[in-house]
């Protein structure tokens, strides 16, 4: 077993994908130069067909991608969060109903890798953490790999999938690195990891905490704190929010009657929010204090080094919340 | 109408501006005093001095993440650009936009927008206020070749084009879009070719001459101001710097050869510039020292000015988000 950082796990598990699969093909802005990291060598091992540097047209080869995918083909598209914007009509017009709206005739195996950059001083257009904006609109899979390991094997379920998946790689989690198995050390050959089955990074018995993304290490580092003071954290990464596995989150909850989300998203309808109004729902009797959203302030991303890091989810924030809902 | 002495000398000590200023960033940003993005204009200063020397203060531009040059070629302030870039509350945006995002209404600069051809819709809605309420000025948007791929791009020329609109599409062709070649992204030999499509003209020009590009733009600027519609200027140009300061790690021997960044710097456009108003006797060696010279001394004095100026402060987060406060 080697230790990897999380874009060599996206890196291997695009070239095994490419490998086991001819109709698997890259296409996105800068490939061919790996501008963000994650494709290097890639153009030298498949031909410039399979790794495709695409014009500036966000929406453009969006759309091409899901046309190709209609085909026969599984393109792997990489992109940022912020560009996304400008290929909306594609991913909410067609990408998410497609299917539905011709009866489930349309197949749509694309996979979105989608750069989640914040918190570097790249302002308000470069900053986006967009994934809940994505949760609202049904019929798009969200994944949110906060390690390596779930990197590789999310993103390798993700590639064979038939639906659009968009899967965000969150900027704090990028320099991450850990142990990835080689497939020779595994039983059957392969990382897969599924949707849908969250990960329960420590068990814990008074409090839970559900960290989104970059929140998860706000939450390792929060519990750490308050470990010294003899609280036991439960700590739960989703990995995947559409599908969202709200049977662990329940189950944990109803184990430490106390919930508090971490979540880098803007705090308004965010993916913290949502899984707020789960828990309210569906587990208010084991709740013994409000749930706690830790999340971004609902306020534009500054570029002032003095104003950026204020609006972000720290350990701080999540250990004052986690007294909160232990009070 | 030519260009006189005084207009030379002016392009020439805007053009020295935008160098000394990104000099500055560079070495700025190599101390690890700025953090994010920014992307340099060296090599490309003739376009946006040579668009502007056509332009009045009433006039407006938007540009893109290249962003630095073109408020400065407008006249912008370099004490407040540079507080800007470095995050703090004299800066033109008090520190909320930074590097990308340099913009002073008052002068006419509507901002510089970080997504790639995002404000080209913006400077064409700007002119299509000139036109609906009647008021003399056009407006000017500086994009990259890369940016020419975008649909805002194309429906912007044709909304431009169909409405007799008053704006200037200025193309800063430079080769690349980051790693990206103009011939591995665009499917004609020249974005100005693509004029032809919408109705309007096309101008191919010399963007390391500031006196080329002036006449361009100031054509296109009289055709706006008689109502004569839009035009489509691509400026041939080279970014001598890196894409983005910070973006170094790129493989960038791959993308452009060194023999090719060398052949382009041969193409300077201050030197150029500088020997045209000198072969002309419109200004002597020691009067283009003499500019150089004061012009660091400004550059200096902005940096001065930047490190001086305090931060923003917590409180001051939530202000400029609403005109009217929720
Ligand atoms: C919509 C969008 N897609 C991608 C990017 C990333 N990006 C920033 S600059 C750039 C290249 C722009 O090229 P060009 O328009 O030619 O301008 P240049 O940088 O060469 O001045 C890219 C791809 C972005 N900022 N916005
Ligand atoms: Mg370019």
């Amino acid at each position: 077993m080697a230790t990897k950082t999380y874009i060599q796990a996206i890196a291997e598990a695009t070239i095994e994908e490419m490998e086991r699969d001819k109709a698997v093909f890259t296409m996105g802005e800068d490939l061919r130069q790996s501008v963000y990291g994650a494709t290097a060598g890639l153009v030298e091992r498949f031909g410039e067909d399979r790794v495709l540097d695409t014009p500036l047209s966000e929406n453009g080869f969006f759309g091409a991608a899901l046309g190709a995918s209609l085909c026969g083909m599984r393109p792997i598209v990489e992109t940022v969060t912020s560009f996304l914007w400008v290929g909306m009509d594609q991913l909410i017009s067609q990408a998410s109903k497609m299917r539905y709206m011709f009866g489930g005739q349309a197949e749509l195996p694309v996979t979105f890798r989608v750069r989640m950059f914040y918190a570097r001083g790249a302002a308000a257009h470069h900053s986006d953490r967009n994934y809940p904006v994505f949760m609202n609109t049904p019929g798009l899979k969200i994944i949110c790999p906060t390690n390596a390991y779930d990197a590789k094997g999310l993103m390798k379920t993700a590639v064979r999938d038939n639906d659009v998946c968009l899967l965000f790689e969150d900027g704090i989690a990028l320099s991450s690195r850990m142990e990835v198995p080689d497939n020779d050390d595994l039983p059957d050959g392969e990382l897969l990891v599924p949707f849908g089955v969250a990960n329960i990074v420590q068990p814990g018995s008074d409090v839970t905490i559900v960290g989104i993304a970059g929140g998860v290490q706000h939450a390792i580092d929060a519990a750490k704190v308050l470990e010294a003071e003899g609280v036991s954290a439960e700590i739960i990464d989703p990995r995947t929010l559409v599908p969202l596995d709200t049977d662990t989150i329940l189950k944990s909850v109803a184990k430490t009657g106390r919930l508090v989300v971490v979540d880098p998203a803007h705090k308004m309808c965010s993916a913290g929010s949502e899984i707020a109004a789960i828990v309210a729902q569906e587990g208010f009797w084991d709740l013994q204090a409000p749930i706690q959203v830790v999340a971004s302030e609902q306020i534009n991303v500054p570029y002032s080094p003095a104003l950026e890091p204020l609006i972000y989810p720290t350990p701080e924030k999540v250990v004052a919340a986690i007294r909160t809902v232990l009070d | 109408m030519a260009l006189d002495k005084q207009q030379l000398v002016e392009m020439y000590r805007r053009m020295c501006r935008i160098r000394y200023f990104e000099e500055a960033v560079i070495e700025i940003h190599s101390s690890g005093e700025l953090i994010g993005p920014a992307h340099p204009y060296i090599g490309e200063e003739a376009v946006a001095v040579g668009a502007c020397a056509a332009l009045r203060d009433t006039d407006r531009i938007a540009g893109n993440h290249r962003s630095h040059g073109h408020p400065i070629a407008k006249g912008g302030d370099v004490n407040r650009a540079m507080a800007e870039i470095l995050g703090k509350v004299d800066g033109f945006c008090k520190g909320k936009g930074g590097s990308m995002h340099l913009a002073d209404f008052s002068i006419g600069i509507l901002g510089e927008s970080g997504i790639v051809a995002s404000s080209v819709p913006i400077a064409t809605g700007a002119a299509l206020a000139a036109k609906l309420s009647k008021q003399d000025f056009v407006s000017l948007v500086f994009f990259g070749d890369g940016a020419s791929n975008q649909g805002a791009c194309h429906e912007s020329m044709n909304m431009a084009a169909l409405w007799d609109l008053p704006v200037i599409f200025m193309c800063e062709n430079n080769g690349y879009a980051i790693t990206t070649s103009y011939k591995n992204s665009v499917s004609v030999d020249h974005v100005s070719d693509r004029a032809s499509a919408y109705g309007m003209p096309g101008v191919l020009v010399d963007g390391q001459d500031a006196i080329a590009v002036w006449e361009a733009t100031n054509e296109a600027v009289r055709r706006a101001r008689a109502g004569e519609g839009p035009t489509l200027i691509e400026a041939m140009t080279y970014r001598y710097e890196d894409h983005s300061l910070g973006l170094d790690k790129i493989r960038k021997s791959e993308y452009r050869s060194q023999e090719e960044v060398d052949e382009a710097r041969t193409r300077d456009p201050l030197p150029i510039h500088r020997s045209a108003m000198i072969t002309h006797g419109f200004a002597t060696e020691a009067e283009c020292d003499e500019i150089e010279a004061t012009v660091q001394t400004e550059i200096d004095g902005a940096i001065e000015f930047a490190r001086n100026s305090p931060f923003p402060k917590p409180e001051d987060l939530y202000d400029d988000m609403w005109a009217t406060p929720v």
